[in-house]
């Protein structure tokens, strides 16, 4: 599959939403939430728990809906949908405890359209955990499982809820380096986070309290 | 149609036309009911009990009718997502539930004198009745299984659309088994013709019916729209907060 | 997209395996249906032999019905099916894919093995073939519609009781024309324009059931 066609895109890639609103259990979350990014930028989502970051990065990926505004991708893949050009790791790992680590990989690689790569697999140290059921891996390690989905196929838009959760010193390391090439290589981060992520002075985009 | 989607709009029209609803039911079911039990005459194979034929088949008609007006509904809600039109659909499935109800315990009494019995499964239309009413049953507790409003109508929806379609299926597979297990001899209640006498009194109480179920609704979405108004109202208060 | 579609039945496939308790229970459910029926009905042979295809059809059907709460439920609460609704892959081919794996692991496994338990309440031998014939034919008919279920229950805690609720009504037309398909009459009323219409049903439900299993997840996923 040409997952690097973004690669070759003569426009570089820029996200712009205007005017988004989101609604959860009738309660209106936020309102008239506009914002532009440009590729090679890094967003983080701060506010208080409740304040709808979870909520918007789900919107961009597609998960909810918004009831007014619109979400442009520009310099993107024209005939693909917002969702479809982007990573979304949230509170939930998405592995399944059944498989081992490789299995699960194996799965999503195929499933998201990855180009068959096993030292994709390592890319967050857990080839000697490659053989093991999931079930049996520490919180951290699920982590890094989960967020191995970034690497193993490309997406051109990063939605990350909270990625350093449970993480050690050297894991968050290898993140940050990972989040730093693909900025480098002309991909969009939005991340919710309550502490920096320390790749690089990024924007934030403040969330408030709820309405 | 967008004139009455607009749910004050609506109460405002439904208020008006009430209480001329509610007079028009009374006014039919007078005329029907007396042409029921008193002008029309008695069935010269099952006499008198032909009777509940005028209660009994104008619910049935209503349960199924009341049904693929749910159907119909939840497609509007489905194209328009207006929340109007699953509040109709809502508050029509208890209706429609009563009267499917009621076309069954009312066909049970009639078919008691034929069949000997308080039920026969050989009778294709009241198995199918059965059915639907089981229909009615899982669209109603999908309604109070999920407790947040926007996810419990777009379940309820498809859960509507589905079973519309299903219905149908029912009733002529049904309508198949009868015939597979029935041989010659055929339990029809009613026999097989109505005659033209008893059919104007059918007909009228078909309409009264329809005009009760109108006027039952209007009210039931009424309360409906003031119960979300409520909720509403509680949340901003609560977010206020 | 065949690949992607591909590989997600072969996950649930093996998934089925590892983690187990589907198949497994379903099959011990309909071992103790037929030892109850006889038990309800009585020693009869003839009384048993008779009702013997509609009594392993239901079987069948209550079976497949116990293993239809799960089938999206996991997916939905570990977050894997949020990534599998944002890929290429259209939604109700995913649905459809699961399905289908369900149909392979719980379903058509079910059907085969239930006819020659049809013995142990006297069934005659000669009606087997055409028994395993309707049950297989009638099958995939049980794992989609299930799939209604499971999908419209996927994000409720105890949604066991109301998937039946919803589900059963569904299977009224395959359990008619299944038993009638499973008879030995193979006349103008008999097996075969029953299995005919049993595939007619497969058909809808292949179009019916990947529509909604989506639309009412994503309702969920909201």
């Amino acid at each position: 599959m040409a997952d690097n066609i973004w690669s070759s895109m003569p426009t570089p890639l820029r996200l712009k939403a205007e005017n988004l609103s989101c609604e959860r259990g009738g309660r209106l979350v936020f309102q008239n939430l506009s914002f532009g990014l440009s590729a090679g930028e890094l967003v983080e989502l701060r506010g208080p728990n409740g304040a709808g970051k979870s909520s918007l990065l789900r919107l961009l990926a597609g998960l909810n809906s918004t009831s007014s505004g619109s979400l442009t991708l520009e310099g993107g893949d024209a005939e693909t949908t917002l969702a479809e050009q982007s990573h979304y790791i949230g509170h939930a790992e998405a592995n399944k405890p059944a498989l081992t680590v490789r299995e699960n990989l194996t799965f999503w690689q195929k499933f998201l359209g990855g180009d068959e790569n096993p030292k994709a697999f390592s890319a967050f140290n857990l080839e000697a955990l490659a053989d093991d059921q999931a079930l049996l891996l520490s919180a951290g390690q699920k982590r890094r499982l989960a967020l191995t989905r970034l690497v193993i196929a490309y997406r051109p838009l990063w939605l990350l809820d909270e990625p350093t959760v449970g993480l050690d010193a050297a894991s968050l390391l290898i993140l940050q380096d990972h989040i730093r090439d693909h900025l480098n290589n002309g991909g969009i981060v939005i991340a919710a986070t309550h502490a920096e992520l320390g790749v690089k002075s990024a924007r934030s985009i403040q969330l408030g309290q709820p309405v | 149609m967008q004139q009455f989607a607009n749910p004050a709009r609506f109460l405002k029209i439904a208020n008006i036309l009430l209480p001329y609803i509610w007079a028009i039911t009374a006014i039919l079911f007078a005329v029907g009911l007396y042409g029921a039990l008193v002008t029309t005459p008695p069935d010269y194979q099952q006499g008198e009990t032909v009777r509940i034929m005028y209660v009994h088949v104008p619910a049935a008609w209503l349960g199924l009718f009341v049904y693929c007006l749910m159907g119909f509904f939840s497609a509007v809600a489905f194209i328009y997502r207006h929340p109007l039109a699953d509040a109709a659909a809502k508050t029509a499935a208890p209706l429609g539930a009563v009267f499917c109800f009621l076309a069954l315990v009312t066909g049970s009494f009639w078919g008691k004198p034929m069949w000997g019995t308080w039920w026969a499964w050989g009778d294709a239309r009241l198995t199918s009745m059965f059915i639907l009413l089981l229909f009615y049953l899982g669209y109603m507790a999908v309604w109070n299984s999920i407790d947040e409003p926007t996810r419990a109508a777009a379940i309820a929806r498809i859960v509507a659309l589905v079973g519309v379609v299903n219905v149908f299926v029912v009733k002529f597979s049904v309508n198949w088994w009868n015939s597979l297990h029935q041989g010659p001899s055929v339990i029809k209640m009613g026999g097989p013709a109505i005659d033209k006498s008893m059919l104007w009194a059918l007909l009228t109480m078909a309409v009264a019916y329809t005009m009760l179920f109108l006027a039952l609704h209007l009210v039931s979405l009424r309360s409906e729209i003031a119960s979300r108004k409520l909720r509403q109202a509680r949340l901003v208060e609560i977010g206020n907060r | 997209m065949l690949q992607q579609a591909l590989a997600l039945i072969a996950r649930d496939i093996a998934l089925a395996r590892r983690q187990g308790g589907g198949l497994g229970a379903a099959f011990g459910f309909i071992l103790s249906v037929m030892v109850l029926i006889p038990l309800a009905i009585g020693p009869d042979q003839i009384l048993l032999s008779k009702l013997a295809p509609g009594m392993m059809w239901l079987a069948l059907l209550l079976s497949v019905l116990l293993t239809a709460d799960r089938m999206f439920q996991q997916d939905f609460e570990d977050g894997s099916l949020d990534v599998m609704a944002m890929g290429k892959l259209p939604f109700e081919v995913v649905t459809l894919a699961k399905a289908l794996a369900h149909w392979i692991t719980v379903s058509l496994p079910l059907a085969i093995i239930t006819p020659p338990l049809g013995l142990l309440m006297s069934l005659d031998v000669s009606q087997l073939p055409i028994l395993f014939v309707s049950m297989i034919a009638g099958s995939l008919a049980l794992s989609l519609l299930a799939a209604i279920g499971g999908a419209v229950t996927a994000g409720l805690r105890r949604g066991g009781l109301l998937v039946s609720l919803l589900v059963l009504p569904l299977y009224v037309p395959v359990l008619i024309f299944g038993v009638a398909a499973s008879s030995a009459n193979m006349g103008p009323s008999g097996s075969t324009p029953a299995l005919i219409v049993l595939c007619a049903i497969t058909l809808m439900s292949l179009v019916i059931s990947p529509w909604a299993c989506a639309a009412a997840l994503k309702a969920y996923l909201r």
